[in-house]
């Protein structure tokens, strides 16, 4: 992955930073130029709440190569606090113990690197409370 | 819009195609095509091909394609909507004869997965899904599809045996097509036993990774009567939607609306409704997929999908015959192919040409072709024209 296609993106990863419709409230995750609710193109800043609920997940065992050193991993769809909706691991965590409805919480965490010499990659994963 | 109809349809054995090149598997399925209409000539040619870039290094595809079918100077265009680009072919070829801009149109779809590893073929696809918000965080294609799986039994106690047994069915529907990749019979316990892939997915619950490609040869109507030696099957509906490219912006993961806004466009257009439906070629990328288009082309209520497949209602003889050929499981799912493949299976059962296969009395057929997690999805009713 280019360093520029890595770094425009660390506003969201590392910090949650959205947008919000300043006519319709809609919570853009990430950033949009124009409102898919109401047409809007005013957005103010806002950052996302970092707890929420699992609305579904899986446990993958056969993963992209970028992945293939931590298999097997759980990802789910989360949906915070603000009913926006994420796709995310949910770091350590026996698959057992996952349950859709279950409460979770955004950590900073590593998420893949690139080989030895490329960029490590960074953002947010969600671990059960 | 003038009227348009299928008067000829090329297919090829599918599977793992070590001998064959990526322009070599797509000729010789348009050469069938062309034989089989018996036309001299075509004015022009759309194909659908997801990613011919990542998985041979070449793009240009129209013109490459034009070049070795020999079709010197016309107008030839590559189309793509991830797993649905096959289905864009053949919209794009109806809108062309359609508009009077040409008379007889080629649609083809190619796909040559297998001249990159697992690995490279499995990136290849998740460009289908949103790369910086779902493939960065290590989801994968089995993995989105599960996480609707898991949604839809917990809303609807749809059970993983349901999902077992539509494999079950379409595999042994596939037994029956010699141009399948997977002609093998497999049991419930097969499915349930087989590798997990990802968690509630097996590996007998996914669409294999094909090299293959289909072709169809469309022209106006009136021209069909005169020329068409075989029955010519008239489009009669199209429905083309999209829906959110990340599977999280959807407020239910167990319905796809891009296939809920399409077939009511096509319903619309052709003027039939589900019930006048005789026989379906869903998109059973996995297994929970064809579940869920069953419930949202209209063919059962929301949740009832599971039951009806495990209660024989989608299989030859019952009450919706769904995925005849075998689907995109057993036949294989060179995703640039698959599109156009389903639309000719449709066009042999309305010929009644599709031997033991065969749909007793089917009329009118659907096709559901869907891209990614549900971002695109493209239907076409069809009617064999008497
Ligand atoms: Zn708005």
């Amino acid at each position: 992955m280019s360093v520029a296609r890595y770094w425009r993106e660390i506003p969201r990863r590392y910090r949650l930073e959205a947008g919000k419709c300043s006519n319709c409230g809609y919570i853009a995750f990430p950033h949009r130029l124009v409102c898919p609710e109401c047409g809007s193109r005013k957005f103010e800043d806002y950052r996302l709440k970092d707890t929420g609920k699992i609305v579904s997940f899986t446990t993958i065992e056969v993963g992209p190569t970028e992945f293939s050193d931590q298999v097997p991993y759980n990802v789910g769809i989360i949906e915070l606090g603000d009913e926006v909706r994420i796709t995310a691991q949910i770091a350590d965590a026996d698959p057992k113990d996952i349950k859709i409805g279950g409460k979770v919480k955004l950590e900073f965490r590593k998420i893949q690197q690139d080989g030895h010499a490329g960029v490590i990659k960074y953002g947010y994963k969600a671990v059960l409370v | 819009m003038r009227e348009v109809a299928i008067i000829g349809v090329g297919l090829m054995k599918w599977g793992e195609l070590w001998k064959k090149s990526f322009r070599d598997i797509f000729v010789e399925a348009a050469l069938n095509s062309i034989d089989d209409a018996g036309v001299e000539r075509i004015d022009s040619m759309y194909i659908g091909c997801m990613s011919g870039g990542l998985f041979t290094g070449q793009e240009h595809i129209g013109s490459i394609m034009a070049d070795y079918l020999g079709q010197k100077h016309i107008p030839a265009a590559r189309v793509e909507s991830a797993c649905a680009s096959g289905g864009l072919a053949v919209k794009m070829g109806f809108l062309e004869v359609a508009s009077g801009m040409s008379d007889i149109v080629l649609v083809g779809g190619v796909e040559k997965m297998t001249d990159v590893d697992g690995g490279g073929a499995t990136a290849a696809l998740a460009t289908a899904a949103d790369q910086e918000y779902e493939v960065y965080n290590g989801i994968t294609f089995p993995g989105l599809y599960a996480m609707i799986a898991r949604a839809h039994m917990d809303k609807y106690g749809t059970k993983r045996e349901h999902l077992a047994d539509v494999a079950v069915k379409n595999h042994s529907n596939g037994l029956h097509n010699p141009n399948a990749q997977f002609q093998m019979k497999i049991s419930r316990e097969d499915v349930l036993n087989s590798v997990m892939v990802a968690s509630p997915l097996r590996i007998l619950d996914c669409s294999p990774i094909t090299d293959g490609a289909a072709a169809m040869i469309l022209c106006d109507l009136e021209t069909a009567k005169r020329i068409s030696k075989k029955m010519p099957v008239r489009i009669l509906g199209i429905g083309h939607a999209s829906d959110t490219i990340a599977l999280h912006n959807r407020k239910d993961l167990t319905t796809l609306n891009s296939t809920v806004k399409a077939a009511q466009d096509a319903y619309k257009m052709s003027g039939v409704k589900p019930s006048d439906i005789d026989v379906a070629e869903v998109h059973d990328c996995f297994t929970i997929a064809e579940i869920v288009a069953s419930e949202d082309v209209g063919f059962f209520e929301k949740g009832e999908g599971g039951c009806a497949v495990s209660d024989g209602r989608t299989q030859i003889g019952g009450q919706i015959p769904i995925n005849p050929s075998g689907g995109l499981k057993s036949k294989g799912h060179p995703v640039g192919a698959t599109g156009v493949a389903q639309v000719i299976e449709i066009v042999e059962q309305l010929r009644g040409n599709a031997k033991e296969r065969q749909v007793e009395n089917a009329k009118t057929g659907l096709t559901q072709n869907m891209g990614g997690s549900g971002g695109s999805s493209i239907i076409h009713i069809l009617k064999g024209e008497e």
